[in-house]
């Protein structure tokens, strides 16, 4: 049953990544973007991984990918012109790239499995059954010892903001 | 029975698609979501790492990752905005200048 839902999350998600790749229309690359992202939330959910999986959601596939669509609705008498791809004139480096990529990954991939270390199917682990469970081993940690990282993150997204402000002013005022 | 190495060849192929886009494709804002997949990706394998060496790093890592992607495309899609409105075009090929 797992393995038929990982199937089908998997080829969800490989899809409408080809998809993003391959579409004319940058519309519907940001659409077939937001499916792969909800496959991945998916795929997130099957590792246990609860909150992230809410968080891939709400942030990536909700927040980051309506900024996307009212950039193109932004800039959409531009976008309706259709930009041929580049695989004409490389086609060979960037196949080759690709091919290259995938091949060091699996390579990698095949050495953590061969090595062990880790329990070797996902029945295996059953942990964190208590009232909180992951998401209380999570905040632990979190809080904890990353409570650094944490608090520099938010100074991250103060410059971040302040950055993108100050960008697109900048033109406004030259105009 | 789901090894790792399922997810991690998942993940493995996902970014490899989302290389070849940021490689062939000429529009700004798709190569911008290429990179957006690219670290989805790595994200499935945090993810995966996270669970099968039953650390929880791995998850704190990933909302790292998001938290600077998000950062990263507010400030990115500026620049897109700004880069366009300049060159009136969204082909990475026509912003071949360093100053205007």
């Amino acid at each position: 049953m797992t393995l038929i839902v990982f199937y089908g999350l998997a080829a969800t998600a490989v899809t409408a990544a080809i998809l993003v790749v391959l579409m004319s229309r940058v519309v519907y690359s940001a659409l077939a973007l937001i499916v792969c992202f909800g496959a991945t939330a998916g795929l997130f959910f099957q590792l246990g991984a609860q909150f992230i999986a809410a968080v891939q959601v709400i942030v990536y596939a909700g927040a980051i990918m309506v900024l996307f669509l009212f950039v193109i609705m932004l800039l959409d008498p531009a976008s309706e012109v259709f930009l041929p791809s580049r695989l004409k004139r490389v086609p060979v480096f960037a196949l080759a790239c690709a091919v290259l990529f995938t091949l060091v990954l699996l390579e990698a991939a095949d050495r953590w499995a061969a090595a062990q270390v880790f329990t070797d199917s996902i029945a295996g682990t059953e942990r964190s059954s208590g009232p909180g469970g992951e998401i209380e081993t999570l905040a632990h940690s979190l809080f904890r010892d990353y409570l650094l990282p944490f608090e520099v993150t938010s100074i991250l997204i103060l410059v971040a903001v302040l950055g993108a402000v100050v960008l697109t002013r900048q033109h406004h005022e030259t105009e | 029975m789901i090894s790792a190495t399922h997810y991690l060849t998942l993940a493995a192929i996902l970014f490899a698609i989302g290389t070849v886009g940021v490689i062939t494709r000429r529009n700004v804002i798709t190569m911008f979501m290429c990179v957006e997949l690219m670290l989805n990706a790595v994200n499935l394998t945090f993810i995966t790492f996270s669970r099968f060496l039953d650390q929880i790093d791995g998850q704190i890592f990933v909302l790292f990752v998001m938290t600077v992607a998000a950062a990263e495309a507010a400030v990115g899609l500026a620049l897109i905005v700004v880069l366009s409105r300049h060159t009136g075009t969204l082909d990475v090929d026509q912003a071949n200048t360093m100053k205007w």
